[in-house]
């Protein structure tokens, strides 16, 4: 309802000591106050499905909401910012183990998105040639990305089994690379399996958006460096990449908030509790909050992930587009 | 002009419309039940059987015939055991529930914190006959002490070894181990060509706990201190927990791979005699789905440290089993009474136990012909006799949870071939103990 507010505030601004004020003030109101009732629907939706899980989730964060108190969950105390202070305090378990899962999932973004990027970006432009079966290898390389999420890791989780797994039949059995068969979903190996099944789904994304962009780039560009003596290597590095980094700024971001904030991935492959080496933050703060019905440490830890992300974005952006704008000038 | 108007009706509408849906849902959370809608009840059933089809067509049929008696239908829905304790935590957030529900009996202290579930006081007792007609034993098990339960026993079950006959004659065993020297002796002569002595669900952090419990009290400790502190990291804890991981790092007679195993394959390892043991409760149910027949396997009491099981540090299961539940703001609360009383009078009780190979953990029906069978001897006999509640404190559910994770990196330990020693253990129970909440 509040949109209609300014609408109303204009029209009287405007209006005084018009002549002819009175008799068409309904019908300017009506004019005006349209578009702003038309977009009342849409506005009430967003307030519904954003804005206001956000805020409430930003209140839970400030109660002391466990067991105790879920039923109704208003009646809860405020504990102000305990639960805040108990999330980054790095000296106590809770804060400590939150550091590592943090870590982790710091380490395991920057390693998945730059994978990711490499090997996207590498199959576009080997895919640009023209050659017979193309269409179908670049159909095949997008299997992945169209696979529903569950049905491809739940494959994989078969696949890394220790016994009867593909992957250690495969390493062990027939190359004999280890000595004996490895466990992948426990221990330390389950951050390489993680890794392994992130790539794997999010890199035909990455190829599909280079692919995009690469169609782009005028093909004269390629003739000209290539009549001035320049490689492929060359022109890759010369054309290929800098005409493709508004392309790439967009896509590193989206991988990166993806990556970062994956939940399904580790739930599917490790169950409820991930093992230390892939302690994923989603999947901690699911912890922190489902399993150990502590509801209120968990929402101050999703605002605290929120607000990280919000400001690697800000100063991702900050960063690219002043790039963008020291080069263009 | 006119389009202009209908326009502006549409988006009214369409918002106050939105606006009603938002404010309707979720009906009140405080409040008792009410009985508003008087033909109708939901129930959340545990998955018992071998798959959730078989749990409906055992269920059906009785809520039909309960249809008949009251003239009220029974919307059944069977919740896998990964989801339940999910949906009934967001039931109690939301106030959107079931009117009827199981839970573990594990969990019953827990969520009677919540104050989500009916309390069965005396009364609530009176209109389903009685609280003597249950076995103590599965009372022990329905809520912190001192308190109205939250929950009426429905089924009950214990731990038991199950061991293959032919695996056992074949290593020249004559009789299934009473003690873990004995269980790890003969573990050992199991152990070889590919076949293992025993199998546990390493992954599986609720089954690492019903096991560690068991192991801690026969070294003569408790994960919680008699006014519910936890615990955890006393050396008898410590030696408890300790002896479990070890079966399979020191002595070797659980495969490696059994450390990752969370879906049950333990018990599909045994139905396919990959192993020759099994601590399990209920099985015979999922073994003869699995195509193992009652003659393959005998039963036998869960080993102790010495001598035979009873009582104190001779305990050799928890009380298992699953709870009867009641949502406190049902609107059909005379309803809801009326299915508990249905559910757990005698000749339901024959049946829905006999059907998923639990006990009933009602008086008059425990004492049918069918529930003397030897196997079923053993797990009454544990019942009785040797088998401890689980610890009824409210932070029960992130107790199974925190070190029930604990063992289960335990495990990983093992089975990488790391060292697991006392310091390793005492680390990780440490470190469960401090993820418990402090308030």
């Amino acid at each position: 309802m509040t949109t209609t507010v300014p609408a109303k505030a204009e029209v009287r601004q405007s209006s005084p000591g018009t002549a002819d004020g009175p008799r068409r003030r309904p019908g300017r109101i009506r004019r005006i106050g349209l578009p702003y009732l038309l977009l009342l629907p849409a506005l009430l939706l967003e307030l519904l499905v954003h804005l206001v899980p956000m805020v409430i989730g930003v209140l839970m964060s400030f109660k002391e909401l466990t067991q105790f108190y879920i039923r109704d969950w208003t009646t809860a105390p405020w504990n102000g910012i305990d639960n805040y202070r108990m999330s980054v305090d790095f000296n106590a378990p809770v804060g400590e183990a939150l550091l590592h899962s943090f870590l982790v999932t710091l380490a395991f973004t920057l390693l998945s998105v730059g994978l990711c990027w490499l090997i996207g970006t590498a199959a576009a432009i080997y895919m640009q040639d023209n050659f017979r079966g193309r269409g179908l290898l670049r159909a095949l390389f997008l299997v992945p990305y169209a696979l529903p999420v569950y049905t491809a890791v739940i494959t994989w989780v078969f696949m890394f089994q220790h016994d009867n797994g593909l992957v250690n039949h495969v390493l062990h059995d027939q190359l004999g690379i280890t000595d004996k068969p490895s466990f992948w979903l426990i221990g330390d190996n389950s951050f390489i399996a993680l890794l392994t099944v992130s790539v794997w789904k999010g890199w035909p994304f990455a190829f599909l958006i280079v692919m995009a962009g690469l169609q782009n780039i005028p093909k004269e560009l390629y003739e000209a460096a290539a009549l001035d003596g320049a490689g492929m290597w060359q022109q890759i590095r010369r054309i290929t990449l800098p005409s493709l980094s508004p392309v790439n700024q967009v896509l590193v971001l989206v991988l990166f908030l993806w990556t970062f904030n994956d939940f399904n991935t580790p739930y599917v492959l490790f169950g409820k509790t991930a093992p230390q080496a892939a302690d994923l933050i989603s999947v901690h703060i699911y912890q922190a909050s489902f399993v150990t019905w502590n509801f209120g440490t968990g929402s101050a830890m999703s605002v605290l992930l929120l607000l990280f992300l919000l400001v690697v974005t800000g100063v991702y952006l900050v960063v690219t587009s002043r790039g963008r704008r020291t080069k263009h000038a | 002009m006119r389009t202009t108007r209908a326009a502006a009706v549409a988006a009214v509408t369409m918002s106050l419309a939105l606006a009603a849906t938002a404010c309707g849902g979720g009906s009140s959370t405080d409040g008792g039940g009410s009985n508003d809608s008087p033909k109708t009840l939901t129930y959340w059933a545990s998955n018992q059987g071998a798959s959730i089809e078989v749990d409906k067509k055992v269920l059906q049929p009785e809520l039909d015939k309960f249809e008949k008696e009251t003239g009220i239908e029974v919307k059944l829905e069977v919740v896998p055991w990964s989801d339940l304790l999910n949906r009934i935590l967001t039931a109690t957030t939301s106030g959107q529930g079931p009117d009827v529900l199981n839970i573990g009996n594990t969990w019953s202290a827990s969520l009677q914190a919540t104050g989500a579930l009916l309390p069965w006081n005396a009364e609530n007792f009176g209109k389903i006959g009685g609280k003597d007609r249950f076995v103590d034993s599965a009372l022990g098990s329905t809520g912190a002490e001192g308190k109205d339960p939250a929950a009426v026993p429905l089924y009950s079950m214990s731990y038991a070894l199950y061991y293959n006959k032919k695996l056992f004659a074949d290593a020249g065993i004559s009789k299934p181990p009473a003690t873990w020297e004995e269980l790890v002796a003969d573990g050992k002569k199991l152990s070889k060509g590919g076949k293992w002595g025993l199998g546990v669900e390493g992954s599986n952090p609720s089954e690492n706990i019903h096991h560690a419990v068991v192991f801690a009290k026969q070294h003569g400790a408790d994960f919680f201190t008699a006014d519910g502190k936890p615990d955890f990291t006393s050396d008898k804890a410590v030696e408890g927990v300790k002896q479990f991981v070890d079966l399979m790092a020191k002595d070797k007679i659980i495969a490696p791979g059994n450390a990752e195993y969370a879906q049950n394959q333990s018990v599909s390892d045994f139905a396919k005699g990959k192993t020759a043991m099994l601590l399990w409760q209920s099985a015979s149910a999922n073994l003869k789905s699995q195509g193992m027949s009652e003659d393959a396997y005998g039963i036998a009491p869960v080993p102790v440290q010495s001598g035979t099981p009873g009582s104190g540090t001779s305990v050799n299961s928890m009380v298992m089993g699953i709870n009867l539940a009641v949502f406190k703001n049902t609107d059909n609360l005379d309803g809801a009474t009326k299915f508990v009383k249905f559910m757990t009078s005698d000749d339901e009780q024959k049946i829905l136990n006999e059907a998923y190979s639990s006990i009933p953990p009602v008086k008059g029906a425990q004492s049918d012909e069918s529930f003397n069978t030897p196997a079923n001897a053993v797990l009454k006999d544990t019942l009785a006799q040797s088998a401890i509640a689980a610890p009824q404190v409210a932070d029960e559910s992130q107790f199974e949870t925190a070190v029930g994770t604990a063992i289960k990196e335990l495990w990983a330990d093992a089975a990488a071939g790391r060292p697991v020693t006392t310091d390793s253990v005492k680390a990780a129970l440490e470190k469960a103990q401090q993820q418990m909440p402090t308030k």
